[in-house]
């Protein structure tokens, strides 16, 4: 009974993680380390920060309608 | 031919009776009380059978989406912006990135036709049109690694077309910001429940910001549910100081809130947008997708009656208090989010095209996400013919019309045709806690009344002020979002255009730029905010056809575009699945904006009304509902910028088409002329399915391929 519980709720919680984009940083992370293996990878800090800078220099960036 | 295996026929009989059904009920019932239900039904029938059967023919016949054809996510990832997205996961945030206020006001003010007109429009627009739209621009922005939709008419149209396209797009945001922040105003004012609760958002947005950048950076889900706690908070709270002494400090006057929301806009986007936009994002998604969702089940469990007529008689005579004109073309702009929507257009092409896995999935996230918020419309519109009609007038007429007392506004709806009285008006209001809803015009105090009334049904009548406040606070959350980002989106393109006169204002983060062009564009929506609050005649009822009319020239721009790359790229055959519904659109429109510019009617065209209100003045005479020789002077200023900006928007849309048609002939005639920049072929290494469930061979295909894939 517990099983397919367990397994509805950890979808759940990877369909909440995607949906937020809470999961960007080791999705970032696993890029880094297959595309790029010798760059530096930078901590979740560095990481957050950038991508809001992405944003503030291209408002079009997530941006949302009416 | 393929032959149907016998049981796909029988299930799709089945959900086109229920179609069928539904439509026959709606449109055959006279005087009699018709559920919901039949609307609901109406509206899931056809979406199935248009997403099944016309949505498959589009992209599949039409567009011919290429599953080995790999997508800008899948070439160009960098892990950040681009990147292969799950097709569900993106779908939820196209979704929530198209679905707005838009379609929760529309479809409440079109109401006033009668709920046939729009439930029509809703479903037909959005099969036919809307839905396209998004889909089609879709594809090409993903063929064009997410080019935006101004990129691609400056490229494939040509600079002028583009040119025009920009302008027409700077010019939307401002009126459609001036809208919405009117809509937040009349909701709020006089109001401290609603007033306190809004003003929280701010301090538990900044909390959330702080929290997301030092205490534990991007912990974006354990972040949103503190802030939606103290969101709710917030709510029960604003009952307390509504009944506390703090009260009066939070009973503001519309023109003092015109003040807060102008002083609000600008400085929020001259903040780091970590601090205010991020968080405040967050908690509207939530809201919003909370809200949409208990709405549908409210709806669905209380299957309420509805009390509007199908087709009032303001439909023909065009003399309607919400907004003048008759139902063509004024409801087709009304409702423009939820049956077609032109800013659609700028998310198709931008975020999303730059996520998508397969290029088969464009079905299901461009045009599936456009059914949904159209179902969304379509709850709306339940919501607002749900209520008393008598009540619905009182709340919706300008105030210079319905008069200050309960009343007065009971002899008003009565000169409608309908009847409220007195007493009922007053309870109305005191069963929500507001100390009035006459002339609440904007649509949203409208829909809380709706939502209050569905959800009460469940909850219990002790909670209706709650639901109804409710109600306002998750409008005016995603609407002070929207001042914010769209205030930032149009001081992009203001240093862009700037940036030709004087180079620097290119430089986005060139801060004396920034804060000029901040200004600039919080000036021009706070210009349009403070003519609708002082507006003799009821800045709803002046200013929302405007913004109708906008956004369906911006939607005319899209389809234009789309119909030129569907001829440049060959498909001269199927133009025709964009070509109709802009011919539709531009003719509803341009006759739109036509009767706003010369009809001779003064409630509906701009010049009469001028010309009329200026022949008083100098005859000395008042003409109601203005009062004074002030108000008379503001009405010959509005009327003449009004109908100045509707001709303006009209010309620069007919240039738009024009010069696609020029394309398009040149095309046709000698086709080697033309240049289609589409990215090149690359073929896709990637394995995903197609639609919503993975059939059994796109299974099969997966786990032969990546026996770990997730989840």
């Amino acid at each position: 009974m517990t099983a397919p519980l367990l397994r509805a709720l950890r979808r759940l919680r990877w369909y909440v993680r995607e949906f937020t984009d809470e999961s960007a940083y080791e999705r970032y992370v696993a890029h880094l380390r297959k595309e790029h293996p010798h760059t530096a990878v930078p901590d979740r800090r560095a990481f957050e920060r950038m991508r809001t800078e992405r944003r503030e220099s291209d408002p079009r960036q997530g941006f949302r309608c009416c | 031919m393929r032959r149907a295996n016998p049981r796909t026929i029988v299930v799709w009989s089945l959900v086109a009776l229920v179609g069928a059904t539904g439509w026959s009920v709606l449109a055959l019932a006279r005087d009699e009380e018709v559920s919901a239900a039949w609307m609901v039904a109406a509206a899931l029938g056809s979406y199935a059978i248009a997403y099944r059967f016309y949505a498959r023919f589009v992209a599949y016949r039409v567009l011919k989406v290429d599953r080995t054809r790999a997508t800008p996510a899948e070439r160009l990832d960098n892990g950040i912006d681009f990147h292969p997205t799950d097709r569900r996961v993106l779908l939820g945030h196209h979704f929530a990135a198209i679905a707005g206020a838009g379609p929760l006001v529309g479809p409440v003010l079109a109401a006033q036709m009668g709920y046939l007109p729009g439930t029509i429009w809703i479903i037909a627009g959005v099969i036919f049109a809307g839905a396209v739209q998004d889909m089609v621009v879709l594809f090409f922005s993903t063929r064009r690694d997410g080019k935006s939709l101004g990129q691609m008419a400056r490229e494939e149209i040509g600079p002028f077309g583009g040119a025009a396209a920009l302008l027409a797009a700077f010019a939307i945001m401002i009126i459609l910001l001036g809208v919405l922040a009117l809509v937040i105003v009349n909701a709020l004012a006089e109001s401290p429940w609603g007033t306190f609760s809004i003003a929280m958002t701010v301090p538990i947005a900044l909390l959330m910001g702080f929290y997301l950048r030092v205490l534990r950076p991007g912990r974006v889900t354990e972040v949103s549910l503190i802030g939606i706690a103290l969101l709710l908070l917030a709510l029960v709270a604003g009952r307390w100081v509504a009944e506390s002494s703090l009260a009066d400090t939070f009973t503001l006057a519309p023109s003092t809130l015109v003040i807060w929301l102008v002083a609000y806009g600008f400085i929020a986007s001259i903040l780091p947008v970590w601090m205010l936009l991020a968080p405040r994002d967050y908690l509207s998604t939530f809201m919003k997708i909370g809200t949409i969702l208990l709405l549908a089940l409210g709806v669905v469990l209380t299957l309420p009656t509805l009390k509007m007529d199908p087709v009032t008689d303001f439909a023909s005579r065009g003399d309607g208090p919400v907004f003048a004109g008759s139902l063509f073309p004024f409801v087709f702009i009304t409702i423009a989010c939820g049956a077609l929507s032109g800013f659609h257009a700028l998310i198709s092409s931008g975020t999303t095209p730059k996520m998508i896995q397969k290029e088969t999935q464009v079905r299901m996230v461009g045009y599936g996400s456009m059914l949904m918020e159209s179902a969304v419309a379509i709850m709306a519109l339940v919501a607002a013919s749900i209520i008393d009609p008598g009540l619905f007038f009182a709340m919706n007429a300008p105030a210079g019309v319905v008069g200050d007392t309960v009343q007065e506004a009971s002899k008003a709806v009565a000169n409608f045709g309908y009847s409220i009285s007195p007493a009922d008006l007053a309870r109305a209001a005191e069963q929500v806690e507001e100390e009035s809803l006459l002339s609440r015009t904007g649509g949203a105090p409208t829909l809380a009344i709706g939502v209050s009334e569905i959800f009460s049904k469940v909850t219990g009548d002790s909670m209706r002020a709650f639901w109804y406040h409710f109600a306002i606070m998750f409008e005016a959350l995603f609407i002070l979002t929207a001042l914010d980002a769209g205030t930032r989106v149009g001081r992009f393109m203001l240093q862009d255009m700037l940036g030709n006169v004087h180079k620097p204002f290119r430089n986005v983060s060139w801060k004396p730029g920034l804060i000029l062009t901040s200004a600039a564009v919080t000036g021009l929506w706070g210009y349009f905010l403070w003519v609708g609050v002082h507006e003799p005649l009821g800045g709803i009822n002046q200013l929302f056809p405007i913004f109708g009319i906008a956004n369906q020239l911006l939607a005319a721009v899209a389809l234009a575009v789309c119909t030129t790359l569907l001829v440049k790229s060959g498909r001269l055959k199927w133009a025709w699945i964009t070509a109709v519904p802009l011919a539709w659109d531009a003719t509803v429109t341009l006759t739109a904006s036509w009767q706003k510019v010369f009809s001779s009617d003064p409630r509906v065209g701009f010049f009469q009304q001028r010309s009329d209100y200026q022949d008083a003045i100098e005859a000395g005479m008042v003409l109601p509902p203005a009062k004074t020789m002030d108000d008379m002077h503001t009405v010959v200023t509005n009327s003449t910028v009004d109908g100045v900006i509707s001709a303006v928007l009209a010309l620069l849309i007919v240039v738009v088409i024009l010069d696609a048609g020029r394309v398009c002939l040149r095309h046709i005639r000698d086709p080697h002329a033309s240049r289609l920049s589409e990215a090149p072929y690359v073929e896709s290494r990637l394995t995903a399915p197609d639609g919503l469930f993975a059939t059994r061979e796109e299974k099969q295909r997966a786990s032969e391929q990546e026996p770990a894939a997730r989840p």
